[in-house]
């Protein structure tokens, strides 16, 4: 956005698809970022793709659509893109390019970086392990996202994906220290845009929230750059402000769309499902901008959203982003069909780092306990569900109908939460309980004797009259 | 070869007259630049103002193709580039132990918070080495013969070695003292030795000849150890979708197993993961030596977000590093995870040179690839006559779990052991969950004849039972399924418990309790002996009569727990609670 190269040049020799290949150039450089101007003093955008001796082959983000190669300013940058970095753009609303969408000034700052970035030395990183709360009360009890995690959400379209990363934004915590929020949207609809905006203004107007939003109708391709600059201003947010900062980016699907469809007019040569070979690594530049440093306050979090075609979770992006990623958030169309939100799948859910960001010292000493005990309930019922299923609930044993209980305590009690709600862990804990309550004390062998004393957990009736 | 003593690291000026090359072309890694008399295949070029490393790949007339190890952004055509003279080498030496290094072995400890592509790494705190010499004056000597040693470098002592296709009379040799790594210790046939040493990192170190490894690698891990050794100098892959535990049982591995030097190749996975294991080896206490496990590891750490291409050299440099300490008559265990990063690195790299794809765009070379890296893992007898070994353990990370792509496919044929896991297992908290079924070590006959010479005839006996008891409890699993455990005969019911048995008591491993995470092999036969001995009990009982009901309500927990309960070699304790289980079932009657 802040092109230090003066000179222009107007020697557009060839335009094709998305490309554009400027000649007689000197001293161009890969990955350049470029301002073109068209005739009408329409101002695109466009990065070097190739630097062929004499020859810069540069990507329209915009497109070519309406350029005359006779009309057409190309401007060369010096170097990659840069953005501003800084507090200016706390508070701020912008489009996937960084410019304003509220009606404010451009954001500026004193310093500016590149939006790639540049790896963080594994050396100097900080293991994760304090939590971030999100205030949604299954998250937290069963999938404690670690400051420094990179913590993906799996979802099927018609899911309320987009309602729980908005809720994240507006409600997660530090325990008190300094928060940002930095909310990435590529190729929102118009329409989720603005339930966007609307969920988290109370946030944005407390100046703790980055809003960038490329909706479904921008260039496709500054999808590719929204999610880095999201990043790289979080990073500065970090470790150069000592915020912790999440970084909440919907729709990586999107995003990787997006991706595919550049490296098609790139003419690469595709890998599975015609995704370029290096999606791995793509994602992996985005989500590993997460963690901590030694000596540095502040931490980048962050939680991609994204939904797997058909529900498939081996289609590439999402087992490509469960590579990279720490754990997993998957939603689940039977749990929503049952009218819960957040409709977690409790049981295909995990967050890697959980065990050292949870538990004594960290969260509450018995937080460990109870979500291992209610994941084991929960896979419990899930036997006794199908079986009933199959034999009728009658035919159950006295204990198997009080897993069904369970079941239904867990989901109506304990899962079910209102998306305006914030709820925190405390609570969430002794819903859990509650929950647990529903099971003889002798099924609930991964729980501390003193304090099933303390919640009073009883023991099975002998013999139960059959319902 | 003899040109590797004197193989420096200064850049070589092109003669006078004739220009400096420039660059041409700059697509991501893949940069074109003059051709300039002496430059050859696969050698080392600085590229640019900010002299990024990158490998020549190709000559076609008066272009270079030149693959850059790092980002290329701004690099623009008519900038310079200065070739090296030499092939991507890496400098080796005491220092290596206990290191963290990027995949072209440059030292990370010393580097900043972050990494921008062309930053001079400073270099780890230069300090000295003690050495002392083990040849005298005069003495003849050929490439590979020890001429002294370090003691102070770690665990093991590090020797400075004659460099392989040097060799002739000692001409000078220096006293016992403190060294830095580039003094000159030596003079031999007219070439010196340095403390450390430059080895282009595709070329296999030469050695003596190879030999049948028949000592398995201890792993420490009884689902390894029992079912699926591996020889010292073999191979393995193992292959796990996310979420399988891979890296865990990688690290147990990389922490526990018996091999005198690790070499943990992080090659393109999470640098949170990569942060957690260098702060565990550093705290964790080697229980041989008594010293941190870190010092007796070589760690290189080239993260998803590093440089692609680097990855690619990352698994070379980690085999060559391997080789060194292997040439001083050491066990060596690389630990590669994972080599589909590795893959698909090769994959970007041939489709921005336009190669023709063959499977799933990967190039039709990756076959030879793979079996080519594979094949510098062995047991061998070095130049100086040591005995020496490089275990190769790569991870696979099959996409989507699917078996039958390109890079699991190709791998499976060309190791010797595949440790295969299983998603189910993972499901179910089994861990290790690697899959009985699926898994393989065609190390088993060579080994079980080592056993036997060992005065261990029964090792062969146990793993056979232990499997059988698996297979046809896996059989009954299915049956289980349709028509309940009850409609089951006796002796079947029997057989599914054994194999439950196991699963739980012997199988199952708890990377994170203290007595478990390690195991013996006297502790591992000892669990499978004591199972197997209450499985047959069991089995008798119900010939004799007793209702299968009253066996699988015998509360087996005490053997179940036995892993858990005795020390990690603690073969008696375990025994012990054998004996007392078979002594409780004495009192199940009909």
């Amino acid at each position: 956005m802040s092109p230090r190269g003066a000179i222009e040049y107007t020697s557009v020799r060839e335009l094709r698809g998305p490309l554009a290949i400027v000649a007689g150039v000197t001293g161009i450089g890969w990955d350049e970022y470029v301002r073109i101007t068209l005739a009408s003093g329409e101002l695109r955008h466009g990065v070097v793709l190739d630097a062929d001796r004499d020859l810069a082959v540069v990507q329209v983000l915009e497109g070519t659509a309406g350029m005359d190669p006779e009309g057409v300013r190309a401007a060369f940058a010096g170097g990659p893109l840069r953005v501003p970095v800084g507090t200016d753009w706390l508070g701020r609303v912008c489009n996937g390019r960084g410019e304003p969408l509220d009606g404010g000034p451009p954001v500026l700052g004193f310093q500016d970086a590149e939006v790639g970035g540049a790896p963080i030395n594994p050396v100097r990183r900080e293991p994760p392990s304090e939590p971030v709360l999100t205030g949604v009360g299954a998250v937290d009890a069963l999938t404690t996202l670690v400051r420094g995690q990179k913590l993906p959400v799996f979802s099927v379209a018609g899911l309320p994906h987009l309602e729980l990363a908005a809720q994240i934004a507006a409600q997660a915590t530090a325990a008190g220290e300094a928060f940002s929020v930095v909310f990435a949207g590529m190729g929102l609809t118009h329409a989720d845009a603005s339930f966007v905006r609307d969920a988290l203004e109370e946030r944005s107007a407390a100046g703790e929230l980055v809003l960038l939003l490329n909706t479904a109708d921008d260039p496709v391709i500054e999808r590719i750059l929204t999610p880095r600059i999201a990043l790289t201003v979080a990073e500065h947010l970090a470790f150069a402000e000592g915020r912790h900062v999440l970084v909440v980016m919907t729709d990586m699907t999107t995003y990787a769309e997006a991706l595919r469809e550049v490296s098609a007019a790139r003419g690469e040569i595709p890998a599975r499902r015609a995704y370029p070979g290096y999606l791995y690594s793509d994602l992996a530049s985005l989500y590993e901008r997460c963690g901590r440093i030694r000596g540095r306050p502040g931490s980048v979090t962050v939680l991609p959203v994204l939904t797997m075609p058909a529900g498939d979770i081996t289609h590439p992006v999402p087992d490509l982003t469960g590579y990279i990623t720490e754990g997993q958030i998957v939603l689940s169309p039977e749990t929503h069909a049952r009218g819960v939100y957040p409709p977690l799948d409790a049981l295909s859910s995990l967050s890697r780092l959980m065990r050292k960001g949870a538990g004594p010292g960290r969260t509450r000493d018995d937080h460990l306990d109870v979500a291992a005990q209610l994941l084991a309930a929960l896979a419990r019922a899930r036997q006794v569900r199908d079986l009933a299923d199959l034999v009728g609930r009658s035919a159950l044993s006295p204990t198997d109908r009080r897993y069904l209980d369970f079941d239904e305590a867990f989901l109506r009690d304990f899962a079910d939460q209102r998306s305006d709600e914030p709820r925190d862990l405390d609570t969430a804990l002794e819903r859990g309980w509650r929950a647990l309550l529903a099971l003889p004390r002798s099924e609930l062998s991964m729980l501390p004797v003193d304090l099933l004393d303390a919640h009073g957990a009883k023991d099975a009736p002998d013999a139960e009259a059959p319902r | 070869m003899g040109a590797v003593t004197k193989a420096g690291g200064t850049p070589r000026r092109p003669a006078a007259g004739q220009p400096v090359p420039r660059l041409l072309r700059v697509t991501g890694p893949l940069v074109e630049m003059e051709y300039t008399s002496g430059i050859a295949m696969y050698d080392l070029v600085s590229i640019g103002p900010a002299g990024l490393p990158g490998e020549v790949v190709a000559i076609s007339g008066d272009v270079v193709t030149v693959q850059a190890y790092e980002y290329t952004g701004g690099l623009a055509p008519g900038q310079t580039a200065l070739p090296r003279g030499r092939p991507l080498s890496v400098p080796l030496g005491p220092e290596l132990l206990g290191g963290v290094f990027d995949g072209l072995l440059r030292p990370l400890s010393g580097a900043g918070d972050w990494l921008p592509p062309g930053a001079q790494r400073a270099a780890a705190k230069e300090r000295t080495w003690s050495f002392s010499p083990s040849v005298t004056r005069g003495e003849r000597v050929a490439g590979g013969r020890a001429l002294g040693e370090i003691r102070d470098a770690g665990p093991v002592p590090v020797k400075v070695l004659v460099p392989p296709g040097g060799g002739g009379t000692v001409e000078e040799i220096a006293g016992a003292g403190d060294r830095p790594r580039d003094a000159v210790v030596a003079v031999v046939g007219g070439a010196e030795v340095t403390v450390g040493a430059l080895w282009p990192v595709r070329r296999p170190r030469p050695v003596r000849e190879r030999v049948a490894g028949h000592t398995a690698l201890d792993t420490g891990q009884r689902v390894i150890d029992l079912l699926f050794p591996v020889a010292r100098g073999g191979t393995v892959a193992v292959p796990g979708g996310f979420g399988t535990g891979k890296t865990v049982l990688l690290q147990q591995i990389a922490k526990w197993c018996d091999a005198d030097v690790i070499v943990y190749v992080g090659c393109g996975e999470r640098g949170n993961e990569m942060a957690d294991v260098i702060t565990e080896l550093s705290q964790l206490r080697d229980p041989r030596t008594g010293g941190r496990l870190a010092d007796r590891t070589v760690t290189i750490a080239n993260t998803s977000n590093m440089p692609m291409m680097a990855r690619e050299a990352s698994v070379y440099t980690g085999v060559t590093v391997a080789e060194y300490f292997r040439d001083m008559g050491l066990d060596v265990v690389v630990i590669a995870d994972s080599t589909s990063r590795w893959a698909e690195a090769l994959r970007e790299f041939a489709s921005r040179t336009g190669a023709l794809p063959a499977e799933e765009g990967y190039p039709a070379g990756l076959a030879s690839a793979v079996a080519a890296f594979y094949e510098r893992a062995a047991a061998v007898t070095t130049l100086g006559g040591d005995r020496g070994s490089v275990t190769v353990i790569g991870a696979v990370s099959p996409p989507g779990g699917d078996m039958t792509e390109p890079v699991t496919a190709h791998t499976e044929r060309f190791v010797r052991c595949l440790w295969t896991l299983d998603r189910d297992l993972a499901y179910a908290r089994h861990y290790p969950a690697v899959s009985w079924a699926g898994s393989f070590s065609r190390d088993v006959p060579v080994l079980a004849a080592g056993h036997r010479a060992a005065g261990d005839p029964g090792w062969a006996r146990r793993r056979d039972r232990v499997g059988a008891v698996l297979a046809e409890a896996d059989r009954l699993a299915d049956l289980v399924d349709l028509i309940g455990i009850t409609a089951l005969p006796a002796r079947e019911r029997v057989s599914v418990l054994a194999g439950r048995l196991v699963r739980e008591g012997v199988l199952q491993q708890s990377a994170l309790s203290e007595r478990d995470a390690y195991c013996g092999p006297e502790k591992t036969a000892a669990l499978a002996d004591a199972v197997l001995a209450v499985a047959d009990r069991c089995r008798a009982l119900v010939d004799s009569g007793v209702p299968a009901a009253s066996v699988e309500q015998v509360d087996f927990g005490p053997l179940l727990r036995a892993r858990e309960d005795t020390g990690p070699r603690d073969a008696a304790g375990v025994t012990a609670r054998g004996d007392a289980m078979l002594a409780g079932l004495e009192d199940v009657r009909p």
